[in-house]
């Protein structure tokens, strides 16, 4: 599905990704891990089609296809999603709102008519269950005011909205408690499929005791150093990442 | 002949129209010597800087404009916010348009500036409010010379009016440029709420310039709620001087929606003569192309208790340039008054203008007064939040303005009308989206 091949990415001529070899197959979970400042957000950004980055070498293939050159729309219709670590609050437009404008233009970008509106309410009643959402809180402005598990449950309400193929989750665990985390991973681990991928990005090993991991890399200094499987991060938990930096090193 | 010398000569004939023998008669000669000593503002005047009306008083503009037109409602149908039950009072090139218009003496008077200057029945009231509170500079004095039409509504005591009151003005382009001079004179009598939205719409490309000026009297614990579309031409420019002077308890609301037209200009002024007294001015500006808009808003905080508030968007793209000139006086006695500002604007072109300037005079010492004014951009990381989620550029500009311009939209108090904005601003930005908001 998702395949990266000695990608290099510069901001503001600042080096940060220094070729990655990263390979996702449909039904997959991948952890991604790291120190901070290793480059796992700017990662993140680059397959999702952030203009401030610029890919310097490599490319991102997407089912065969080289997506260097699509906008960040244009990946979304095609099915790559991303959570952001730090949602933007748009006062004024309510989630209902806004998911229907976001799966509407998603339909338009593939010639389909809108979403009926009463299957688009299904939809909703559906996937806001899923995820234990109040009902009234779809109407309040999207993430305006709401706490940080709001935030990143409302991320996830948008991913089972839309329905991506390959969904790469940044720090989603960050400002959560342990009762939010447990429904998030929940509400991700309901929506995967054999047709679709999971990326996560974490900092910590907790939330991949809930979403299991198939592989887990360490990023570090903007090259995948270490690959392993679920153990992995187990390892880096108990022993931090200092280790791989010497492994490196050495 | 130079637009002034135009009219003040036309001033002779425009009263050999009019009783010579009333009170207004005196008012209308001073006034036309204030405007012949003043003449139009020039950049010279502090509170004139940043605008030109050079281009605007170039056009040789017809001072009376025919009064033989052919308009039905179908031609201005789109120009009604029709989804409203409303009290309408329409003029056409400055007439009155009476099969046009739906207006009302029962219960409370909703008619014409005509008939309250002219018939007797109305000397007493015209004589205690008509330009009591509007300014003697040389623009609105001008207006007051040849004041002779415009709506005057006046609702009594405890009355709370059950519809909204539209005042729309039409301008036909049968002539190949007009200049129309509108007096509004509304008075809202003790504990009385009123609602009203006023518009100026010119249905063709001939030039037309309004200098229209509005008085508003807001006795105690009034409640007016008034709603100002301006959304022109852009053959089209208007000057709207709009004062309102507040007793106690009374509670004033102006949205200014500044979405159109060649150049516009509103002087905005609220007096205080009163405790416990509320003053809102709120605005939404999005223009392009040369458009200019410049809002000059004051707040007199003349005695203790009260309250302002001022919350002002703007969004300039290509050349246009705008204006926002905020001025509050707070005086000596008018302690524990809480006054707050507000002016942030997006650029969304390198060629695009803001000239925004704060003003306070503080003469109290137990007050509160915040003011800022932000000049920014459209947020990168929200943008790129958007179009991940979908959502196409131009789509994703559009919600992040209205998100912008919330705050405003927000307060509006008829529903109906906060759609037709909306839908106004979504036109505008080329986009057909759903923003419930």
């Amino acid at each position: 599905m998702l395949k990266i091949n000695n990608l290099h990415a510069n901001v503001e001529d600042k080096s940060i990704l220094k070729g990655i070899n990263l390979e996702v197959k449909p039904g997959e979970v991948h952890a991604i891990m790291g120190p901070n400042g290793s480059g796992k957000s700017t990662l993140a950004s680059v397959i999702a089609g952030k203009e401030e980055y610029e890919v310097t070498e490599g490319n991102i293939m997407l089912e065969d296809e080289d997506i260097e050159e699509l906008s960040a729309e244009e990946r979304a219709h095609k099915g790559v999603f991303l959570s952001f670590q730090y949602p933007v609050e748009i006062p004024g437009v309510s989630v209902t709102n806004f998911i229907r404008t976001a799966i509407n233009e998603t339909r338009k970008a593939k010639g389909l008519e809108d979403m009926p509106a009463k299957d688009m309410l299904k939809m909703i009643r559906d996937k806001s269950e899923l995820l234990e959402i109040d009902r009234k809180f779809l109407s309040r402005s999207l993430n305006e005011g709401f706490s940080g598990g709001e935030k990143k449950r409302n991320e996830i309400f948008q991913m089972a909205m839309l329905e991506p193929k390959l969904a790469i989750l940044d720090e989603t665990d960050s400002g959560l408690d342990i009762d939010a985390l447990r429904i998030v991973a929940n509400g991700v681990n309901k929506l995967k499929s054999k047709d679709n991928a999971v990326i996560v990005i974490t900092h910590y090993q907790r939330l991949l005791d809930h979403i299991v991991p198939d592989f887990v890399h360490v990023l570090h200094e903007g090259r995948i150093v270490k690959t392993g499987g679920k153990e992995l991060a187990h390892e880096l938990e108990a022993k931090g990442y200092d280790w791989i930096k010497e492994e490196v090193n050495a | 002949m130079e637009l002034k010398e135009k009219l003040v000569s036309s001033f002779m004939a425009f009263e050999d129209t009019i009783d010579v023998n009333s009170s207004i008669h005196d008012i209308r000669t001073e006034a036309i010597k204030n405007f012949e000593a003043e003449g139009f503002p020039s950049k010279r005047l502090e509170d004139w800087k940043y605008t030109s009306l050079n281009s605007v008083l170039k056009h040789d503009y017809s001072v009376f404009p025919k009064s033989e037109n052919d308009i039905e409602f179908k031609d201005i149908k789109p120009y009604f916010s029709h989804d409203i039950d409303a009290y309408k009072i329409i003029f056409i090139d400055g007439k009155y348009a009476s099969h046009l218009s739906q207006t009302t003496h029962d219960g409370l008077d909703v008619c014409l500036m005509s008939a309250a200057l002219t018939k007797p029945k109305y000397k007493v009231i015209i004589d205690n409010y008509f330009n009591k509170i509007a300014s003697k500079n040389g623009i609105s004095s001008l207006n007051t010379a040849f004041s002779y039409e415009g709506a005057y509504i006046n609702i009594p005591k405890n009355k709370v009016v059950d519809k909204p009151i539209q005042i729309i003005h039409f301008s036909t382009g049968n002539e190949a440029a007009v200049m129309l001079q509108p007096r509004n004179l509304i008075i809202v009598n003790e504990n009385a709420h009123v609602q009203i939205i006023e518009r100026h719409q010119s249905l063709t490309d001939n030039p037309v310039l309004t200098n229209s000026v509005t008085e508003i009297f807001t006795n105690k614990r009034a409640i007016v709620d008034y709603y100002k579309i301006q959304n022109d031409r852009q053959s089209a420019s208007l000057i709207d001087s709009t004062f309102i002077n507040q007793k106690q308890e009374s509670l004033a609301k102006v949205h200014t929606f500044a979405l159109g037209g060649k150049l516009v200009r509103n002087n905005l002024e609220f007096y205080q003569n009163g405790e416990r007294i509320d003053s809102t001015m709120k605005g939404i500006t999005i223009i392009g192309d040369k458009q200019h808009v410049d809002h000059n808003t004051l707040v007199h905080h003349i005695e203790p208790n009260c309250e302002s508030h001022q919350d002002y968007k703007g969004i300039f793209d290509d050349k246009a340039t705008g204006v926002f000139n905020g001025k509050v006086v707070v005086e000596k006695l008018a302690q524990k008054t809480n006054a707050f500002q507000a002016n942030n604007n997006i650029l969304l072109s390198d060629k695009a203008t803001i000239n925004t300037k704060p003003q306070l005079e503080i003469f109290a010492d137990d007050v509160k007064c915040s003011h800022g004014c932000t000049i920014g951009q459209l947020d990168e990381s929200a943008m790129f939040y958007l179009r991940s989620r979908g959502i196409p550029e131009k789509e994703a500009k559009a919600l992040l303005m209205f998100a912008f311009s919330n705050t405003v939209l927000d307060s509006v108090k008829i529903p109906e009308l906060k759609d037709r904005i909306t839908k106004i601003i979504a036109e505008k930005l080329g986009v057909n989206i759903g923003f419930d908001l």
